[in-house]
């Protein structure tokens, strides 16, 4: 919409013969000018600036549904619209599963079991429809080289002997999976413009991005501090805009790095907590920043792995449909199962801190 | 109430701002912070971290609008302009189960009246009753907040506009600094004029970055600089210890204050270490 010709938009002649000749072609050009500098460009008077403003912002606004529409739209698209993960605690906690069209962000130390998550999350969503999963491909962005056809059939094999005994599934499962091994940035970049046209061709219900950090470290060495945010923030807008459009949940890993002076807490208004007296104090920081705050902003579900107490736990930090609960896991050779699918409740800065082994670390 | 293009005397202006609504929060401890609820006629900017509440606070104000005038309400529509996609409509209608619950606890007698004209008290009523725009760009969100002003004055019932959130593309797709900032107070400039002169309530919300000051990082609202002093109110919803809390940052009549809050099941409600007995319709 952004990019919508001018020449589209059937505005009364004089005007829209008065943008093309100033050379304003699209919506984003006339709008992203203040009313005052369209004005001296034009060479007109405010009122034609502003009859010009007006007609090409409803050309170019989107339309609009009620939240109804909106509802009935998604019941009929699909009624559970989720991606169930088999970990019943989990799946009720988040209102059924995975969220579809949204991003989800699994974030945690390394070794604690991610890929193993992502590794089952990519055989459901392989399995057929009558075995509970969506009868669909799989796209795996694996940008650490962890992922593992043995390892993915083996978790198969252990959590549906029935399914995978059959002749010829496990083949079949796993040629629905595409992998993708990114080394810089630039690649990535490019399977993500790729990726946009084969979801649509090739029936694609979900995509895995394992990690995400793993790519920007690499392009952090050798960029500058400025440049750092560029990347990110374009992949974050593109890989939420591929979730939406395509309607597929997108799955992002992250890592976690341990603490730094440089990270501030808190608000002006809250006073003495600046000083790092209690180490404890530091971590009820808000800055469960994966990759940057506004890393943090964008994800519409994240689920912490994190170790304490001698457990492994996976948290839902944060979730539109559910206050932050944890649960107790382990992995085996079927994968990630839960110890209790009873929730447990996390308050307060437990929710936006991330444990390893006793220490607390912050999400990278 | 007449037109008036003039000015008007501050006698007026008190009888006008005393017969103001407010849109409850659903935080009796909030609203009071607030003065009532958030006000209709002022743009009120709400931030704070990831997790913390805002979009859950949009969404409850978007219901809370709709609350019929014989419970207290407003009786008014929203417009929900998302620009994250971070609105999720199953969360909405549970937020509206919530609200109808309430309603009918207070009001026990409700559903036996059938005068014409009254709201359904049904979650799908409400969810009709918020228009939602899907916005992509900050081209988009400058085309949406220009076409307001034609929107509203086709739907005078709306009472109140939520962005959510307003500087997630201007963070990120604007090359040209400078020009950002004057597009900013363009934006903002108007949004002021919507809420004045559709007598409602724009309720901005923004993300939380850090920022160098006095020796430290500190977290602070995102484009502060350009869009800081465009604000008439500014809430700041952050962690104190285990609690969420509020905090009135910024208001043309009341005190600096902050108040606790809490996400339940049913929406924003009063803490449970509050000192409301019980949560509050209105």
């Amino acid at each position: 919409m952004a990019n919508m010709p001018v020449s589209e938009m059937r505005l009364p002649p004089h005007l829209a013969h008065l943008l093309a000749a100033r050379r304003l072609d699209t919506a984003k050009d006339v709008l992203s000018l203040p009313e005052v500098e369209l004005m001296a460009i034009l060479d007109a008077g405010l009122p034609t600036a502003r009859a010009a403003v007006a007609l090409v912002s409803e050309a170019a606004c989107p339309p609009y549904q009620t939240a109804l529409a909106l509802l009935e739209e998604r019941v009929r698209l699909g009624g559970g619209v989720r991606l169930a993960t088999t970990l019943c605690g989990l799946d009720e906690a988040l209102g059924g599963g995975i969220p579809m069209g949204k991003l989800t962000e699994v974030v945690g130390p390394s070794g604690i079991g991610k890929t193993q998550f992502c590794l089952k999350l990519a055989l459901l969503a392989a399995l057929p429809e009558y075995y509970g999963g969506l009868d669909g491909r799989v796209v795996y962005i694996d940008t650490e080289f962890k992922f593992s056809s043995r390892r993915m059939i083996e978790i198969g094999q252990k959590s549906f002997p029935q399914i995978f005994r059959q002749e010829g599934l496990a083949q079949k499962m796993a040629g629905r999976i595409l992998v993708t091994r990114p080394t810089s940035l630039a690649d990535f970049t490019k399977s993500l413009e790729e990726m946009k046209v084969t979801l649509l061709q090739h029936d694609v219900k979900l995509l895995i991005v394992d990690s995400m950090a793993a790519l920007m470290s690499l392009e952090n060495e050798k960029a500058t501090a400025g440049f750092r945010q560029h990347p990110l923030r374009w992949t974050l807008s593109f890989l939420k805009s591929i979730a939406e459009f395509s309607r597929v949940p997108v799955v992002v890993t992250n890592q976690v790095r341990s603490q730094s002076n440089d990270d501030g807490y808190h608000f002006s208004f809250e006073v003495d907590k600046k000083d790092g007296n209690k180490c404890a104090e530091r971590f009820d920081s808000h800055l469960v920043a994966a990759l940057g705050i506004q890393w943090a902003h964008a994800v519409t579900v994240r689920l912490v792995f994190e170790s304490h107490s001698g457990h492994r736990f996976i948290k839902v930090a944060k979730s539109p449909m559910s206050p932050a609960v944890a649960f107790p896991f382990i992995v085996e050779s079927s994968g990630i199962t839960l110890l209790s699918d009873e929730s447990i409740d996390v308050t307060g800065p437990g929710i936006t801190s991330i444990h390893c082994q006793g220490q607390n670390v912050l999400a990278r | 109430m007449g037109e008036q293009s003039g000015a008007q005397n501050a006698w007026d202006m008190l009888s006008d701002e005393q017969s103001q609504k407010h849109i409850t929060t659903g935080s009796g401890d909030l609203n009071d912070i607030l003065g009532g609820g958030i006000h209709c006629k002022e743009v009120t900017e709400i931030g704070g971290v990831p997790g913390v509440g805002k979009t859950q606070l949009g969404i409850q104000l978007a219901i809370n609008v709709q609350i019929p005038v014989e419970y207290g309400g407003l009786g008014g529509k929203a417009v929900y302009i998302d620009t994250e996609g971070s609105f999720m409509v199953e969360r909405v209608y549970q937020i509206a189960e919530g609200c109808i619950r309430d309603i009918l606890e207070h009001f026990p007698h409700s559903h036996e009246k059938s005068s014409s004209g009254q709201k359904q008290l049904q979650p799908e009523h409400f969810l009709a009753d918020i228009y939602y725009f899907r916005i992509c760009s900050y081209t988009e969100q400058i085309a949406v907040i220009n076409y307001l002003e034609k929107f509203l004055g086709e739907h005078k019932d709306v009472r109140i506009v939520v962005i959510d959130n307003v500087t997630f593309h201007f963070r990120q797709d604007f090359e040209d600094l400078a020009l950002r900032t004057r597009v900013l107070s363009g934006l903002s400039l108007k949004l002021m004029k919507i809420a004045k002169t559709y007598n409602l309530a724009v309720v901005l919300l923004n993300q939380v970055t850090t920022k160098f000051t006095e020796g430290s990082f500190q977290l602070t609202l995102a484009l502060g600089d350009s869009w800081s002093h465009s604000c008439t109110n500014r809430l700041i919803l952050y962690w104190n210890g285990n609690e969420r809390y509020a905090h009135l940052d910024k208001s043309p009549s009341l005190p600096v204050a902050s108040a606790p809050y809490a996400v339940t099941g049913k929406g924003i409600r009063d803490a449970v270490s509050s000192h409301h007995k019980r949560a509050r319709v209105t």
